[in-house]
């Protein structure tokens, strides 16, 4: 009751403010510079670093926006929000795009009237043991006490989880992901479940990551990805398609570093296309120039560019590709043609 | 008569007390060990502070300084302690202290923070310690302006338009004030400045700024984080809500219908809600009240959603502090023939201030400790939203005590300094009978 009032109010504002503010591609412009929702601290993904200048997988697609739709990667204001104030600041205009690991719902896609234009990470609920348990499947975690953060959807994954495969736990409510490593590095819980990526984060960083697995079951579908509101499909074109601008130049092999250099000697024609290079101007077609996508890929590099710098296995958070290779090597990360 | 065979002709020099009637044992026997009771609860207390030192003694004791990760601390604790050494990774402050005190603030201009930071006690000197010459006061005045231009920089003009505001209502109230009473004089004055700061203020800014442009590189407030984000909504919601604050425990004791039901109105809805939805309201729904397009400062709405709160809570303790004062208190003001003004200036409130300034203190104490709350906003305050940043770097994932020991012994020191203060005020004002 009180979620589904809460949902309706953010819906009316959220017509009430897509209605006022139509046109978000003139506000940036216009503005000159981009504001990007993003998380307030969230390892590999968005965190400011000792400079103050935010860095990771979802600050990264945010410049390359900002490259495509402003010419210039560093014209984004990074808003960080929280879990409560994230879809009520997108619904009310005070960011343009919400880049915030967001996983795309039915509820949020529809009752709250936003449009998630893509999936960047294809993420699941993992659960983490410590190897001296002897556990080697979650199926029997039965009767083990578990860290779990309260008002989240993996409270009520993992609810479900146990209740359909007829077992019992016991809960230990933590606050935080810092709280949650602490509670099960002091041996508060069995089992620890997050997003497997932040598991795999939170694992990198013990001091004895060999005592530990990460189970192989994933107990839900978390697909993150960009948001933006109901009511400006042209916005939501420029940030979807600036997204698949950067898959589409890994599938091609395009990166910051050849970007130049491809544009002027490839023979491709679906390369010339995306690169601006041949009289085909899809830029147009949404209100950018020719080269948009030539900028948005030089920003930060393409996609698997962007995932080996910030989550990859050279990083120390060392996530393998799995879901999110390429179509071409059994992922699910997918283009469609630029035609 | 014979003489007696011994006489004592000087008094025996006393002997001092038997060792275990004097000195620490004494004090140890009568304190520590009276009684059984007594003997028992000193036992257990030293028994629960060595368990606490031992517990944390060593954590303390190995804490590493030099490092660049908390991988590496690890490894120099364990090298230098043994395997399974715990210690505390201190190297976290070292690399990441700015941003706890300052958040993102351009480093450039650290230096207007320091001295914004210092003229505020300089500013605050002539209004705490009375010994202070009285001519430093229009330093104070003029504080917030050039506080907030130090802080915020951009154009000179616009804070000292802003103040020329004020100083109309100082005018028109001045001026006013023989003719037609104080309410009226200041409710006047009040429209004055409003019409000043609608109407004249851009103009007159603009043009002075065309004429002699001197300003400071401008900061956004986005980049405002840590101890200073905290230190400027404590500061200026404890200064705007004493003032609010008295004037609505005035309201509330007022014999005027009007005024008194909108204070009580006022105070008890402001109380009856969290500080949590106040900022919410700050962060969100003040968002769909104003008109689209209009970004109108978080840390200003924060601001003033804090002060409001923190003026309901301090008007119902400075009505306590009136209500305190004797019956006959009020009857020799108007016995005097003071006017109502002239009897809450110099009878009432001198007296009901004083016996509050405990619970004043304690208010202000607890409203500074709140601003931390302002995380659930996303602002970057130093307890939650610093914290969680440095956390979120690979290499300080899983420091969990060492920012909040570090804030927690910041925060400690800052309060404690208002607690002392507010013991020598009231030694200091003490008057009543010995």
């Amino acid at each position: 009751m009180k979620k589904s009032v809460f949902l309706g109010t953010l819906a009316v504002s959220g017509l009430l403010a897509g209605m006022a503010a139509a046109g978000t591609l003139d506000d940036v412009k216009a503005r000159g510079i981009l504001n990007c929702g993003s998380n307030n601290g969230l390892t590999g993904f968005a965190a400011p670093d000792a400079n103050g200048n935010y860095q990771g997988f979802d600050a990264a697609l945010c410049k390359a926006i900002a490259a495509a739709v402003l010419g210039d990667a560093s014209k984004v204001k990074f808003v960080p929000l929280t879990g409560e104030t994230r879809f009520t600041a997108l619904a009310s205009g005070e960011v343009d795009v919400l880049i915030r690991n967001s996983t795309w719902t039915f509820s949020r896609d529809t009752d709250l009237k936003f449009d998630f234009v893509a999936v960047n990470y294809y993420d699941g609920q993992g659960f983490m043991v410590k190897k001296e348990l002897g556990v080697s499947s979650a199926k029997e975690l039965d009767g083990a006490t578990v860290c779990i953060q309260t008002g989240t959807t993996t409270e009520l994954n993992l609810a479900d989880f146990f209740k359909s495969n007829n077992m019992s736990y016991t809960p230990v409510t933590i606050a935080d992901d810092s709280e949650g490593q602490r509670q099960y590095v002091a041996g508060a819980c069995d089992a620890y479940t997050t997003d497997a990526s932040g598991l795999a984060a939170v694992r990198a960083t013990l001091p004895d990551a060999e005592n530990h697995i990460i189970l192989p079951e994933i107990i839900s579908k978390e697909p993150l990805g960009p948001v933006v509101r109901h009511g400006d499909n042209n916005w939501g074109d420029i940030v979807r398609w600036t997204y698949y601008a950067l898959v589409s130049a890994e599938e091609n092999g395009i990166t910051a570093a050849n970007v130049e250099e491809t544009a002027s000697t490839t023979t491709n024609p679906e390369i010339k296309r995306l690169l601006g290079a041949s009289d085909d101007n899809l830029g147009a077609m949404m209100g950018l120039d020719k080269e948009w996508a030539k900028r948005a890929i030089a920003a930060q590099g393409n996609y698997g560019e962007i995932f080996a710098a910030n989550l990859g296995e050279s990083t120390s958070i060392g996530l393998a590709r799995g879901l999110n290779a390429l179509w071409t090597q059994g992922g699910l990360q997918y283009a469609p043609p630029f035609r | 008569m014979t003489e007696p065979s011994y006489l004592r002709d000087t008094v025996l020099p006393q002997l001092p007390p038997p060792l275990v009637d004097r000195g620490i044992i004494k004090w140890i026997r009568e304190n520590l060990f009276s009684g059984v009771l007594n003997t028992f609860l000193t036992l257990a207390g030293l028994a629960a502070v060595w368990w606490l030192l031992a517990a944390s003694l060593p954590w303390f004791l190995h804490g590493v300084w030099d490092a660049n990760s908390l991988g590496e601390c690890r490894s120099i604790i364990a090298a230098e302690f043994g395997e399974g050494a715990q210690g505390a990774c201190w190297a976290m402050l070292r690399e990441r202290w700015h941003q706890f005190i300052f958040g993102f603030y351009p480093p450039e201009a650290y230096w207007r923070v320091g001295l914004a930071f210092v003229l505020l006690f300089v500013a605050l000197a002539p209004v705490l310690f009375t010994e202070v010459p009285r001519l430093l006061l229009w330093g104070t005045v003029i504080y917030p302006a050039l506080g907030y231009w130090l802080l915020w920089g951009g154009s000179i003009w616009g804070p000292v338009v802003a103040m020329a505001g004020f100083g109309l209502l100082a005018l028109v109230f001045k001026l006013l004030r023989p003719l037609l009473g104080v309410p009226v004089a200041g409710g006047l004055g009040f429209v004055a400045a409003v019409l000043w700061w609608l109407f004249a203020q851009g103009p007159v800014a603009g043009l002075l700024a065309g004429v002699m442009p001197v300003g400071l590189v401008p900061v956004e407030s986005d980049r405002f984080g840590g101890f200073l984000l905290s230190i400027v909504i404590g500061v200026t919601s404890i200064a705007a809500s004493l003032p609010l604050g008295i004037l609505l425990a005035l309201g509330r004791r007022s014999d005027m219908f009007l005024v008194k039901t909108l204070s009580v109105a006022f105070i008890e809805f402001i109380r009856g809600v969290p500080l949590i939805t106040m900022l919410f309201t700050a962060s969100l729904l003040l968002q769909y009240f104003l008109p689209p397009g209009t970004s109108f400062d978080l840390i200003l709405r924060v601001d003033i959603l804090v002060t409001i709160f923190a003026a309901a809570y301090l008007a119902e303790v400075v009505r306590g502090g009136m209500a305190a004062l004797p019956r006959g208190q009020y009857e020799a003001a108007d016995a005097l023939g003071l006017d109502y003004w002239s009897a809450e200036r110099l009878i009432i409130l001198p007296q009901a201030l004083k016996i509050s300034i405990p619970s004043i203190v304690s208010t202000f104490i607890s409203l500074f400790k709140d601003t931390t709350l302002v995380s659930f906003v996303g602002l970057l305050d130093p307890l939650k939203g610093i914290s969680t940043i440095v956390r979120a770097d690979m290499a300080w994932k899983g420091v969990y005590w060492e920012p909040y020991l570090f804030v927690g012994a910041v925060f400690f020191v800052l309060c404690f300094s208002m607690s002392r203060y507010s013991m020598y005020l009231e030694r200091k004002l003490k008057t009543d009978h010995k």
